[in-house]
């Protein structure tokens, strides 16, 4: 499952797009997106996922479980 | 880690404290009562500063108590990241009423910054300085805030820059902030004890993980103090900004004096905390109080026989333009600007400020000339007085229409600026607003006088009431003089016996 961004939280401060090891996050109308076939959860980059881990506000990027976990392609 | 070893820490520090040593005390110029006194420094303003450090500080308005009266700085807003969360912060919130650090109304790409610089500067001459103060962190944003001073420096090479940071990633970057000539860096740094750090700042994000409680507050201090002993030693001018929170980390900003002076910080600006809960910080959400001028002006005293305190602080907006106390970013909006025609003219810029300069020596001069020391008199009082100016050192602003009171203690060892008080304009579009009448009495009845250019019959009498004396005699006249005549007679009255000097308390603001 790849993060999401709660949109009506995010703050616009551009902390998470720089962050992203798989240059996953975009600006889209003044917050921010995470293209869910690009996140991969920072598995196998970090121990844990930089978006969640930067971002300012509490419980905005959060598991989008709408999708399968990621998995780790061998 | 890069970090020097402890010994070789120390030595530097020693090195450091001694340079320090030595500009905190010449800094500090002017009369004998010590630093912050008026127009700080002999007749030239300078006093015995080091040349290399007055050439780096005379013209910038947040450093130089008299230069803020001339010379204009502008804040631009380029980088919102941010990677640590302060108590008393939030950045979601913009309003462009709000005056505040950590706001700003719209978010600059490097490019539209450079613009509004040059836009900015070519209709304000007295510009000197542009800084990065946010939102966020600037070096949470290092390309962004780099990219900046870069096309700056190419289209306006005269112009100071400037950065404000939390200090997490300074030590990283101090190689590029030397190369790009940012000849100022201010930390904010509340506390040297990360027990306290705990309490103010809940977490870090640091090397890819966020860290929490003891341990991050922890990280933070030793990055930030590396950092101080790294500006010291690249030559780079660092002042410290220290938010007093009350019952946190008040008391032990003495502490934070301390260590940043030794280190080689050259200024320490302490800032009240600001914590309306309308604004959703932590702070402002959990009840905690902001200081009152009294225990402000008790600290600032306390730190200073360490180091010059810096009082004149307006707490900017981080997209600030204009004099201090003023703001101007909404007549540059990248809107207005686009239809803007912008010509950077440098040398009608130098011929202007050089202007600024002569009539500044000329008029430090006058004030200085016939300034008596109540040699006479070897009291002990010691009294507050508010001051209505629009700046240049004198009194020439009304009472109506002053949108803040500057306060000085007066002392037979001189005047000393102390601080500014905001209040709400009592004359709004040529009515009296008797609402604001009462707020701006009580945020001043700590002073024993108000020096104004001219004032009505009401305030005067509610004044008088308040045990405020309204003061007109010296309308247009220099604020040092005009101040130490009044205390002089204040005393000879009290010494004969005409009136009895009562202590006032700390304001209700």
């Amino acid at each position: 499952m790849p993060f999401k961004i709660i949109a009506s939280q995010c703050t616009g401060c551009s902390a998470c797009e720089s962050e992203c090891p798989n240059a996953a996050i975009t600006e889209k109308g003044g917050t921010f997106v995470i293209d869910p076939k690009k996140c991969t959860e920072c598995i196998g980059h970090f121990d844990e996922p930089q978006c969640m881990a930067v971002c300012p506000v509490d419980n905005t990027c959060v598991i989008d479980t709408s999708f399968a976990r990621y998995q780790v392609r061998a | 880690m890069d970090a020097p070893t402890q010994q070789e820490a120390s030595s530097i520090g020693n090195e450091i404290g001694e340079i320090t040593q030595l500009n905190a005390v010449q800094m500090v110029c002017g009369r004998s009562s010590g630093g912050g006194t008026t127009g700080c420094g002999s007749p030239a303003g300078r006093g015995d500063i080091p040349a290399e450090t007055w050439e780096k500080v005379k013209n910038h308005p947040c450093y130089s108590e008299q230069a803020h009266h001339h010379y204009a700085r502008m804040h631009v807003g380029v980088a919102p990241a941010c990677n640590i969360q302060c108590n008393y912060c939030n950045r979601k919130y913009d309003c462009t009423n709000e005056s505040r650090p950590g706001v700003v109304s719209e978010r600059l790409t490097p490019e539209q910054a450079a613009r509004k610089v040059m836009a900015v500067a070519s209709t304000i001459p007295q510009l000197t300085v542009v800084g990065i103060a946010g939102p966020g962190d600037p070096l949470a944003n290092p390309e962004k805030t780099f990219k900046t001073f870069e096309l700056i420096h190419e289209v306006a090479p005269d112009l100071k820059l400037c950065l404000s940071t939390n200090g997490l990633v300074l030590p990283d970057h101090i190689d590029t902030i030397k190369k790009l000539n940012v000849d100022h860096v201010t930390i904010t740094i509340n506390m040297v004890d990360p027990e306290i750090g705990a309490k103010i700042y809940p977490w870090i994000f640091y090397r890819h993980k966020r860290y929490t409680g003891i341990q991050a507050a922890k990280i933070l201090n030793d990055r930030q103090l590396q950092g101080v002993e790294m500006l010291a030693k690249h030559g780079i001018l660092c002042k410290i900004n220290s938010v007093m929170i009350p019952g946190i980390n008040d008391q032990h900003l003495i502490e934070v004096n301390k260590a940043v002076k030794w280190r080689g910080a050259f200024l320490h600006n302490i800032v009240p905390l600001i914590s309306s809960p309308e604004h959703g910080t932590a702070f402002g959400l959990s009840g905690q109080r902001g200081p009152t001028p009294g225990e402000m002006k008790a600290l600032q005293d306390s730190c200073e026989g360490e180091m010059h305190m810096m009082r004149h602080c307006r707490q900017c907006r981080a997209d600030a333009v204009g004099l201090l106390g003023e703001d101007r970013s909404a007549e540059f909006t990248t809107e207005k600007i686009i239809q803007m025609d912008v010509k950077y003219d440098v040398e009608s810029r130098k011929s202007y400020q050089s202007s600024i300069a002569v009539e500044r020596s000329g008029k430090t001069i006058a004030e200085r000339a016939d300034l008596t020391k109540c040699a006479d008199n070897d009291s002990d009082i010691k009294v507050l007085v508010a001051v209505a100016t629009k700046g240049s050192g004198l009194i020439n602003e009304h009472f109506g229409h002053a949108k803040e009171f500057q306060v000085y203690e007066l002392s037979t060892g001189g005047v000393k600026f102390v601080g500014h008080r905001p209040v709400d304009v009592y004359c709004q579009g040529g009515y009296a607003e008797e609402r604001n009448l009462g707020t701006i009495i009580r945020s001043i009845n700590d002073c024993h006088a108000v020096f104004i250019a001219k004032i009505g019959g009401c305030p005067r009498a509610e004044l008088i009431g308040a045990g405020v004396e309204p003061v007109d005699l010296y309308a247009y006249e220099p604020i040092d003089k005009s101040t130490s005549a009044w205390f002089e007679a204040y005393l000879d009255r009290v010494n004969s016996g005409a009136i009895k000097h009562i202590e006032h308390g700390d304001p209700a603001i």
